[in-house]
């Protein structure tokens, strides 16, 4: 298990470096001087390798960028959206797995009858549907036309003012919620089926166990490990659903304030955000895989 | 997996059998051509009923094509001029699916608009997995050091959002259509590497990679000709999941209005410009493009599903 872990969090940080020498070549890459208004003009003659490393040193000390454009540090504006974006992500986040595990359950269990053919044919639809049309939808429905919510994601100052507004709040919550329950529910189908199909199951109906035990102490157990993994695993997809949903709902957020960057050329925010957003999903695979090696043993010992 | 479907074994294989009849049915009689004919769509259909997904997907497919690339020879709507009188109209004669914030008939859009997100999303798509699969089977087949420092950097990018980075890369450069196929599938090989090296890793220790090595073939030629032909079953079903990831993604940056470009239009741009002005109720200039959208993406989805389950069944 040690040997593992060490293994695997030696991947991390060596992604994580990469990560960093992504957003680097990425901001070398920007037109407009980018670079040199991040380093400092005395550094355009200097090599590649000192200037990445610079900069990877003032990222280390906590100084993700200055945005001229909004005159505030790139760490102020992240301490402002952030709490939004994970407010918006964790409940709905939450929310799609409330959901999609029963009904992935659902599916495996009635494989190939009516009730799996039903939410298949939906999840196919829902995983085909852009979340800036399902969100354009909803609008139109629920704000436009019947005015039980608002068009608009919650404004108030406050994480707590976002959260408490719930007339606001449905509609965004409930537009990446459907998007990821298409995704999780798929994935909580196929692991479900591989559980049906272990001897562990035999053995429990040949010792006698009813289908209803079965389903509950056996297969939904086993396949939860999986999806719970599989969320930690999502990270960069939720984050991109939010970066649609913040916009589509003017919720100011971290994918909000991406957006509004890359229109208006402030590499300084964009990159300082993708950094933190790329170690975001960085941390949250390594989780992924050492709560899969905690949950599942087998895990441990293949890996050791 | 492919190997196996030359053998014939299994589901019909349409045309080995035809092609062996070719020169002797040319002296037959005609009845028995037609005989042969009969048949050959006789196993056709039979195929196409095995494998519903992969039948109902192709068709939606060559429908959405036909209608983007055909349908304004037989609907003619003016697609340049704006008519400020005619604007926002709803759906009524002369205009089925109304008219959007210019003036342009809707349906007339929704065919432009549709080639540019089918051409933008099969280049891209295709793009990709091409990509991804030369990376995926590079690293899988010469394993060790290069497979992990290949991998980790496919980690990385992995890691930053696919929007996000699209968004990037889009800031950085000028979007032309070219531009956004390149970085379309700059964004979307990573998964394609994945699938391939896994494929690869297990494809490597087979006997005939190690009978070619043996023989002298270099690295280049054993990944070009043993490796990826032989991951093809994997490489193809991945097209078509990417090329409706690809129309996605396009439809995505489109609508933040970083895609393509005034005065060419794709699907993702018409709800970009219905988006604004949403709270005025125009529900058709965001349902037609957005179920055109839903169509075509699903319709890949289910081609891509059908076809890998019809793979694993014949190998």
């Amino acid at each position: 298990m040690t040997a593992y872990l060490t293994r695997r969090m030696l991947q991390a940080i060596a992604v994580l470096l990469l990560v960093t020498l992504i957003v680097f070549g990425l901001l070398k890459l920007a037109p407009g001087g980018a670079a040199a208004a991040v380093l400092g003009n005395g550094s355009t003659h200097q090599q590649f390798l000192l200037q990445y490393l610079t900069w990877l040193g003032r990222i280390l000390h906590g100084d993700l960028g200055y945005s001229r454009r909004l005159n505030e540090s790139v760490s102020y504006l992240l301490a402002a959206s952030l709490p939004r974006t994970l407010a918006l992500m964790g409940i709905s986040t939450l929310i799609a797995l409330a959901v999609a595990i029963p009904l992935g359950l659902v599916q495996a269990v009635r494989r190939g009858r009516a009730a799996d053919h039903v939410l298949r044919g939906l999840a196919y639809v829902f995983y085909g549907t852009p979340t800036f049309v399902l969100g354009a939808v909803l609008v139109l429905f629920f704000a436009v036309d019947k005015h039980i919510f608002g068009a608009e994601g919650p404004q108030a100052p406050g994480i707590v003012g976002v959260v408490t507004d719930v007339r606001d709040l449905t509609l965004p919550v409930l537009t990446l919620a459907l998007v990821t329950i298409a995704t999780f529910a798929r994935y909580m189908r196929s692991a479900a089926l591989d559980s049906l199909a272990q001897e562990y199951v035999e053995a429990a109906r040949a010792r006698g166990a009813g289908e209803r035990r079965v389903v509950a102490a056996h297969v939904l157990r086993n396949s939860l490990v999986p999806v719970v993994t599989l969320v930690g695993l999502s990270f960069p997809q939720i984050v991109g659903g939010a970066v649609v949903v913040e916009s589509f709902f003017n919720i100011q957020g971290m994918g909000w304030q991406i957006w509004q960057a890359v229109l208006n050329h402030d590499f300084a925010v964009t990159l300082g955000f993708t950094l933190v957003i790329g170690i975001g999903a960085v941390v949250g695979s390594l989780l992924a895989d050492l709560g899969y090696a905690v949950l599942d043993p087998r895990v441990r010992y293949a890996q050791r | 997996m492919m190997t196996n479907q030359a053998a014939g074994e299994g589901a019909p294989v349409r045309g080995s059998r035809g092609r062996h009849a070719g020169p002797a049915a040319a002296g037959q009689p005609v009845s028995v051509q037609r005989a042969e004919l009969v048949g050959r769509v006789r196993r056709g259909l039979v195929a196409c009923r095995a494998h519903p997904l992969v039948t109902a997907g192709g068709l939606v497919v060559i429908a959405m094509v036909a209608f983007c690339f055909l349908g304004p020879a037989l609907y003619h709507t003016d697609q340049t001029h704006v008519f400020l009188s005619q604007a926002n109209l709803s759906p009524r004669a002369g205009h089925p699916l109304g008219t959007d914030g210019d003036g342009v008939d809707e349906l007339g859009r929704l065919m432009k608009g549709g080639q540019v997100s089918l051409e933008v999303g099969a280049a891209a798509g295709l793009l990709a997995a091409v990509l991804g699969s030369l990376w995926g089977a590079t690293a899988g087949y010469l394993g060790g050091a290069v497979d992990g420092a290949m991998m980790r950097i496919v980690d990385a990018a992995i890691a930053i959002p696919a929007v996000v980075l699209l968004l990037l890369l889009v800031s950085i450069y000028r979007p032309s259509t070219a531009m956004l196929i390149l970085v379309i599938a700059g964004t979307a090989w990573l998964g394609t590497a994945r699938l391939v090296r896994a494929e690869a890793l297990t494809l490597r220790v087979r006997e005939y990679v190690q009978a070619a090595r043996v023989m002298g073939s270099g690295n280049a030629r054993v990944i070009l000709r043993h490796i990826a032909p032989n991951a093809l079953s994997t490489i193809v079903v991945n097209v078509s999941f990417q090329i409706a990831n690809a129309i996605l993604l396009l439809a995505t940056v489109s609508w933040l209005g970083l895609g393509v470009q005034f005065p060419s239009v794709d699907l993702g741009d018409m709800i970009g410009a219905a988006t604004q002005t949403i709270s005025d109720g125009y529900w058709w200039q965001i349902l037609a493009p957005g179920t055109a959208i839903i169509v075509i993406v699903v319709a890949f989805t289910m081609l891509g599903d059908g076809l890998r389950d019809g793979f694993s069944a014949d190998g």
